[in-house]
């Protein structure tokens, strides 16, 4: 199935059309930086979100959500991407979502995120590097729970959200996949930093001194944190290499567009051969990335046993050829492009905090030649 | 159980039993790509088995039609049939310009006549073709030909030169750009098929870099060809070329997939780690591709793709392919570089390494296809 059916093309005109008018990179961005939002998105948009089912994409039809799957999130990321929304769509609705499904915070929680009210975050890197298997934040029993100790770096949305779900090590040491517990942390039981990112959003730094978590914290079994965890990688990683692509795609219009409208030497910059074939590259780049990641996301939704390799291949291209849209797109726009006023460095701001988000492009080049046996 | 796993069970059986062993072991030379053709020597006879009972059963175009030579297949079975012959690893019983080539071609503008006349003998690949395209003064600016056709009445009058002709020496027939007249550039070219055993068709093979002579000069000096071997109208050429360009495209693009379905640095086992660096990001943008390939093809069965898009996956593709045998050739260090020993299988590395140079010039240049894109696809002007 590489054609999208007509539930999926609907889905993300719908989706289109919303951000069209809500998301646009004038409209919902600047507002929420210019007015010093402390959440970096609108809680009203969220509730929009919510409001058209989109926050319960991934949560079960039983549990009262749409019971999509990949490719639909994907659809959905590409045009945030696209129109550079703040939201925390891809943290709540997507990883989160699909962390504590058929767990027994999935009562919990699913509610307030499907009414667009609930935000989740996901907190994973203790380093600059996105390294889970590396997690050293320790989680020892204590009575009838346990005790977090360590830190937590780059957790987006942490700040404003309802519950982190944070990786521990309950077993094990630092490198091993297993011995990791996953554990839902409720508002206010850590102390948190909020960072200003890149690109105006919103992520904490999180410091856990002896915090004391119930023991019904635990999300999933304990030291069998890998599985919800991978579970909620894959689906992020493939969330985000989309809503790369749709950084990409509208980083790259805005600049066609441009080409088609800026005048030099007594004609169109788009007339000159040097700029329409780096436009050209970049629009089959492009096109490529999108299959890759909609590759990558049906093999998520079916469980295929390439599905790890194919969503690290789609980070590592998305990631890459949305870099060289950025890129491309600040530099034909000339001075311009340099400037705040316009929007197309907000792709570029946006692109570098989403390059990041899960894995770099050389973590994931890296997975490629681990699970290929070289 | 759907038709389609029907299909599929009915067709997995009959390869079993009609597939020779020999036809599914990886091809060890280039006599092993079966070319069909008035002149071809089966070099064995599983070989000559496996293309007649393909042939007989329309499996070497299975999505032509039956009265043409096919078996009618619809795509999604088409589909099933090339993943159970690679499943057991079966080798393409016909490498055809014909089948890839001048057959769409033939199906879209050939009259009926035509038709009948040409694409059964393809599907049995009973007759080579050529190609006609390139002249020594026409390659980015294929428009610009010069190779004209006269009018005489009774007979077309063909005389000028082609150049890069693959196969022409091997070939039994060949579909020619000509011009037939001179008031217009693309609108005065027409599309002739005619015998490369007439009087005044000449071919001199031309020695490449690789070492090896795939393409040929070829030279028509008063070739007399009969009134109905244009395909098309006269003067209307140019819409059936870039046609047949938009299906060259595609196979060509094809190369970018490699064909071994591992990933190539499970294949070459790089022990630098700047080298495996590099190879495994080769593989992040080849694996992206072989998701884009399938996609593409769906999409253009489904009608959903750009006309364009062919061009973009040329592109991508051969420049895919190239980096893939710089790759190899790296990793193959000093040993890559043996050109005629048999531990190298006759410099099979450095052969097809120098081979892919010319994918990203055959069939239209990058650049061309850049321009395409850029013209017809992001609508810039001037492209």
């Amino acid at each position: 199935m590489a054609l999208l059916t007509d539930d999926q093309k609907m889905l993300q005109e719908t989706t289109a059309s919303f951000l069209r008018e809500e998301g646009s990179p004038a409209k919902q961005l600047r507002h929420w930086r210019d007015t010093g939002c402390t959440d970096g998105y609108g809680t009203a948009l969220w509730k929009q979100f919510g409001e058209l089912g989109l926050t319960g994409i991934c949560i079960p039809e039983e549990q009262g959500g749409l019971g999509l799957g990949a490719v639909e999130a994907a659809l959905v990321l590409e045009e945030i991407g696209r129109n550079l929304t703040p939201s925390p769509f891809l943290t709540t609705a997507v990883v989160g979502a699909r962390a504590i499904a058929g767990t027994a915070h999935a009562e919990r929680w699913f509610p307030g995120i499907l009414s667009g009210e609930t935000v989740l975050a996901l907190a994973i890197e203790e380093s600059r590097r996105h390294a889970p298997e590396q997690t050293a934040l320790s989680a020892e029993r204590r009575g009838n729970g346990f005790l977090l100790n360590g830190a937590k770096q780059f957790v987006v949305h942490g700040n404003s959200a309802d519950m982190v779900l944070t990786v521990a090590r309950t077993a094990g040491s630092p490198g091993e996949i297993e011995g990791l517990t996953l554990f839902a942390v409720p508002k206010g039981a850590v102390e948190v930093d909020s960072v200003t990112l890149a690109d105006s959003s919103k992520a904490a730094r999180m410091n856990f001194d002896n915090v004391e978590l119930d023991a019904d914290a635990v999300v999933g079994e304990v030291d069998g944190g890998w599985t919800p965890l991978s579970r909620a990688l894959n689906a992020g990683r493939a969330g985000a290499a989309a809503e790369l692509v749709g950084v990409a795609a509208g980083a790259t219009a805005m600049t066609v567009d441009y080409l088609k409208q800026r005048k030099q030497f007594g004609k169109l910059i788009g007339e000159f051969q040097a700029l329409q074939h780096r436009a050209a590259h970049l629009y089959g780049e492009i096109e490529i990335a999108r299959a890759a990641v909609l590759k990558a996301a049906e093999l998520v939704d079916s469980g295929g046993d390439k599905a790890e390799l194919m969503v690290a291949v789609a980070k590592a291209k998305a990631a890459a050829v949305s870099k060289l849209a950025v890129q491309e797109g600040v530099q034909m726009h000339g001075g311009i492009g340099m400037t705040d006023e316009h929007d197309i460095g907000l792709y570029m701001k946006r692109d570098a905090v989403l390059g990041e988000v899960f894995g770099d492009v050389y973590y994931h080049r890296r997975r490629v030649a681990e699970l290929s046996g070289y | 159980m759907t038709d389609l796993d029907t299909f599929r069970s009915e067709t997995r059986e009959w390869l079993e039993a009609n597939c020779p062993p020999e036809m599914r072991e990886p091809m060890r030379s280039e006599v092993d790509a079966c070319w069909g053709g008035r002149n071809w020597t089966f070099s064995s006879e599983a070989q000559r088995l496996w293309l007649e009972r393909m042939v007989e059963r329309g499996w070497t175009v299975p999505h032509w039609p039956k009265e043409y030579g096919g078996a009618g297949l619809s795509p999604p079975e088409a589909k099933v049939l090339k993943e159970e012959m690679a499943r057991i690893g079966a080798r393409n019983p016909l490498y055809s310009f014909g089948i890839s080539m001048l057959g769409p071609a033939l199906l879209k503008f050939g009259s009926e006549e035509q038709k009948k006349r040409f694409l059964p003998e393809i599907a049995r690949g009973e007759i080579r073709w050529c190609q006609g395209y390139s002249e020594p003064g026409a390659g980015s600016d294929l428009a610009g030909l010069q190779t004209k056709a006269e009018d005489k009445v009774d007979h077309w009058l063909v005389n000028g030169q082609k150049v890069w002709t693959s196969y022409a020496d091997k070939a039994d027939w060949i579909f020619c750009l000509v011009r037939t007249s001179t008031e217009s550039k693309q609108g005065g070219i027409s599309f002739l098929l005619f015998d490369m055993a007439t009087p005044g068709v000449s071919t001199r093979p031309i020695l490449l870099i690789s070492g090896n002579s795939p393409f040929c000069e070829t030279f028509f000096d008063d070739v007399k060809v009969p009134k109905d071997q244009v395909v098309g109208d006269v003067n209307r050429g140019w819409d059936v070329a870039k046609y047949l360009l938009g299906h060259e495209r595609e196979m060509i693009a094809g190369m970018g997939l490699g064909g071994t379905g591992g990933t190539l640095g499970a294949a070459l086992k790089p022990d630098d780690p700047f080298l495996r660096a590099e190879i495994a990001a080769f593989d992040v943008d080849a694996l992206a591709f072989a998701a884009m390939s399938e996609r593409f093809f769906e999409m253009f069965k489904a009608g959903e793709a750009h006309p364009a898009s062919p061009s973009m996956m040329k592109y991508a593709g051969t420049e895919l392919n190239k980096r893939r045998h710089e790759l190899i050739m790296a990793a193959g260090g000093s040993d890559a570089l043996e050109w005629d020993s048999e531990r190298s299988k006759n410099g099979k590395a450095p052969r097809d390494w120098l081979r892919t140079k010319a994918n990203s010039i055959e069939g239209g240049t990058s650049e061309i296809q850049l321009n395409i894109v850029a013209k017809h696809i992001l609508g810039l002007r001037g492209a």
